[in-house]
């Protein structure tokens, strides 16, 4: 099949039940072009790229390949038309070696021996476009700069003319990020494409030669990158402005909260998590944890939340040692927590709305009282939430799973500060969110500590730490690289921190 | 002495047979991310099929294919409830070991206890059995014995060494990768699910046609779940189904053996569920047990389609 000189997508529309995920998009691209595709979250992205992976039929439309219409009913279809596409969450076999990742579905591997016959080809392209890597590593030996390799690498070998990268950057740090740049300019030198999916605005400008802009399904603007600013993007994404800072109270932290000395934690594959690590958080401070995820975080928030026994160490709230490893205890000293994977651990999908506003301080009173539940005041309290939190739902007895993740959120922020805590530990609190919800997420964490609360704010997104913190910590396996305070922090100190360099 | 030793050694490595044979199947199955608890109703379905087509028509052979073939049809049950309609794996398995032993006793009911004139052959490889003491031991038995160990090792080198592996053990793992890659994972999962009711099957009708020569209800003994066990055992490899068939073969064997020196058989009978416990104890009690005892990623959960 000759090479993808140009591509078009006409009149694409796709419902999902009732949702409307795209309506009526024209897209082109040619060879030797990178295309942004930018859009805030839930804008329609991915599942346009998805219909042009075959993942997904379109309702409507066509698709054109250097003008012949093709029907694309599933991933072998695209491949072959010459697409490749890298998902977000990659599409890897931890467990098996790189070869063996490469050699899945893969045409060309023989039936027997697949390993020995691929061995080549992976080295060969690794050299044309500067793609090192390890073909008999097990694939969760790997860093995630590497597994986009692997990626890559998979889609280049089916001869991909045309790849599509679903938020590529999302799991790199700054370094990784433009090492994957690199490896994309030479790519569309020797005559690829790239459409890169992306809700970061920077990453846009600084690589793509055009850009598309998709809000609520709808194509909403393009342009050649050399017309736009960031600020133009950032209207066209969400038809509006977006405040780039946001005001928060004079306040000079007060006493300390917190205190975690010589921590010492191991992960679920009994590997050191966090090593040797002490901190102080204080009164009206907000501290930010930055760091690529799986440095350690998840591990860090777990043991302060009473969810993860440490091996060594201590975590004082208050004066008080967080002693037994359950929740209800850290609770109690006044330590919440607004988790990562909220509907996994921070919600019971299946209970109403008013249920899950008092969960954890169910048994307390003056939710209930002996063995009896008071729920007129739970009702009660469940509304307040919702007024306050600005919850958008249609009653308080809706279940919990049929709300939005934004709204899911608010309320799980809601419930957790309303009781006035002494300590937020907020991890990713707005990952996932629309821009909305998540500037609101944001406002309610700085008015907490502007009333005199202390927040530990674990995130990937250094806008979002640079807007709100008061200090930020970077964390790499499992200990810090160094502390920065707002007249000290770059985007470019942080990231060779989060690279593993001390600052 | 010696010719207790060898005598022992030759009747474990035919009782294991069933239990290879079986759990070869069971990994194909769980490699693919289904669990069959059926087994037990499988491989009774098998002797019992087994047994009326080879007495009818006097052929172990065509008693062999019968008893693979039913077994597989058998499994496709399970296999659509568990792929198609994505139902509990675990219901549905026992339920399937309810239905195999209910069949096999009607079936089976006219037949029991009658002997079976052509039983399947023996097979003394020329110049090979003659070998003292290993001879004996390892190439004088009938064909199922060599059957199973040629299926456990093509199924190594399949495992290890073909695309078909790799997409096999994908499926299990992360079915969403393989899907990105073209592959039909239910496809591939059905036919997981029928290799492996074939293979039950086939152990099956060893029993009834190879071992005692005749059907019994309650011939499978139990033996159905000891391959559950078994499965976990082996570490879901070949290599480690060969080791654990023959062990607790022997255990089987030595259960007859030291009966008369006093030792109660109930004991002994208990011996192959005491052990895989206490092999499930000492993987999940070490860091390193825990991490090679890594069953395929999505074992037990239903895939779905292009979910968002």
């Amino acid at each position: 099949m000759a090479r993808i000189q140009s591509l078009e997508m006409r009149g694409i529309s796709k419902s999902f039940l009732e949702v409307k995920a795209n309506r009526d998009i024209n897209l082109s691209i040619h060879a030797g072009e990178i295309l942004g595709l930018l859009g805030e979250n839930g804008a329609g992205k991915t599942t346009l790229m998805n219909i042009l992976y075959g993942l997904y039929l379109p309702d409507e439309g066509d698709i054109l390949v250097n003008g012949e219409p093709i029907r694309l009913r599933g991933p072998k279809d695209s491949m072959r038309a010459g697409i490749g596409m890298i998902h977000q969450h990659f599409m890897l076999v931890d467990k098996h070696t790189v070869l063996e990742n490469i050699a899945l579905g893969f045409d060309e591997a023989p039936f027997f021996f697949p390993h020995r016959a691929i061995r080549k080809k992976i080295e060969q392209l690794s050299d044309q476009y500067g793609l090192r890597i390890n073909p008999d590593k097990p694939v969760w030996n790997l860093s995630a700069g590497e597994q986009q390799r692997v990626e890559i690498i998979k889609a280049l070998s089916r001869n991909a003319d045309l790849l599509i990268m679903d938020e590529p950057t999302s799991v790199l740090t700054p370094q990784e990020a433009d090492e994957l740049f690199e490896i994309l300019r030479k790519m569309i030198l020797q005559g690829h494409s790239v459409i890169l999916i992306s809700h970061k605005l920077e990453e846009i400008m600084s690589i793509c030669d055009r850009v598309m802009v998709l809000r609520k399904g709808c194509l909403s603007g393009e342009a050649s990158i050399e017309d736009v600013d960031k600020g133009k993007l950032a209207e066209m994404m969400i038809g509006r402005q977006i405040a780039a800072a946001y005001d928060k109270a004079d306040v000079k932290p007060g006493g300390t909260v917190l205190d975690i000395q010589d921590l010492h934690v191991d992960s679920d594959r009994g590997l050191p998590a966090v090593r040797g690590l002490s901190v102080q958080i204080h009164s009206s401070e907000i501290l930010g944890i930055a760091g690529v995820s799986g440095n350690g975080q998840q591990e860090l928030v777990e043991t302060i939340t009473g969810l993860r026994q440490p091996l060594k160490g201590s975590v004082t709230m208050m004066g008080q040692p967080l002693k037994h490893v359950n929740a209800r205890d850290a609770h109690t000293l006044g330590i919440t927590h607004v988790p990562e994977e909220r509907i996994k651990f921070g919600i019971v999908p299946n209970l109403p709305l008013y249920e899950n506003s008092v969960l954890k301080q169910h048994r307390d009173a003056p939710y209930s009282s002996w063995l009896r539940m008071d729920y007129p005041v739970i009702k009660n309290h469940a509304g307040d939430l919702v007024n306050s939190f600005q919850v958008d739902t249609p009653s308080v007895n809706a279940r919990m799973k049929n709300l939005s993740g934004g709204n899911i959120q608010k309320l799980i922020l809601g419930r957790e500060i309303s009781s006035g805590p002494n300590l937020l530990i907020a991890a990713h609190p707005t990952y996932g969110l629309d821009v909305g919800a998540a500037e609101y997420v944001r406002k309610q964490i700085i008015a907490l500590r502007d009333k005199g609360g202390s927040v530990l704010l674990v995130s990937e997104d250094l806008d979002e730490l640079f807007m709100v913190c008061d200090r930020i910590a970077v964390m790499f396996e499992g200990e810090f690289m160094g502390e920065l305070t707002p007249d000290t922090w770059t985007i470019e100190k942080i990231g060779l921190m989060m690279a593993g360099s001390h600052g | 002495m010696l010719d207790i030793i060898v005598s022992v050694l030759t009747r474990t490595i035919v009782a294991g047979t069933p239990l290879l044979l079986a759990t070869l199947g069971e990994i194909i199955t769980e490699r693919a991310g289904i669990i069959n608890l059926g087994m037990e109703g499988l491989m009774s379905t098998g002797a019992v099929t087994g047994f009326i087509v080879s007495y009818i028509s006097g052929s172990p052979w065509l008693g062999m294919l019968a008893a693979i073939l039913v077994c597989a049809l058998l499994s496709a049950i399970h296999g659509f409830v568990c792929i198609s309609l994505r139902s509990n794996q675990v219901v549905s398995g026992l339920a399937l070991t309810m239905l195999g032993i209910g069949i096999s006793g009607l079936w089976g009911k006219p037949y029991i206890g009658l002997p079976l004139p052509n039983r399947m052959g023996h097979l003394n490889i020329k110049g090979l059995s003659e070998i003292p003491v290993l001879g004996r031991i390892l190439f004088s038995h009938g064909w199922y014995v060599y059957l199973s160990v040629l299926l456990g090792i093509v199924l190594w080198f399949i495992l290890r060494h073909t695309s078909l592996g790799i997409t096999l053990r994908s499926v299990g793992e992360n079915p969403k990768a393989a899907e990105s890659q073209g592959i039909a994972v239910n496809r591939v999962k059905y036919y997981a699910v029928l290799a492996g009711g074939g293979l039950a099957g086939m152990a099956g009708s060893f029993l009834s046609t190879a071992y005692s020569g005749s059907w019994n209800e309650g011939i499978t003994a139990g033996r159905g779940w000891i391959v559950i066990a078994l499965t976990i055992f082996a570490l879901w490899q070949p290599g480690g189904a060969f080791l654990g068939a023959y062990l607790f073969g022997g255990i089987f064997v030595l259960q007859y053996m030291l009966q008369p020196l006093g030792i109660s058989p109930n004991i002994l009978s208990m011996l192959p569920y005491l052990s895989t416990l206490l092999v499930l104890l000492l993987f999940g009690l070490t860091a390193s047990g825990k991490r090679k005892m890594n069953a395929p990623a999505t074992l037990g959960e239903p895939y779905v389609r292009g979910e968002r």
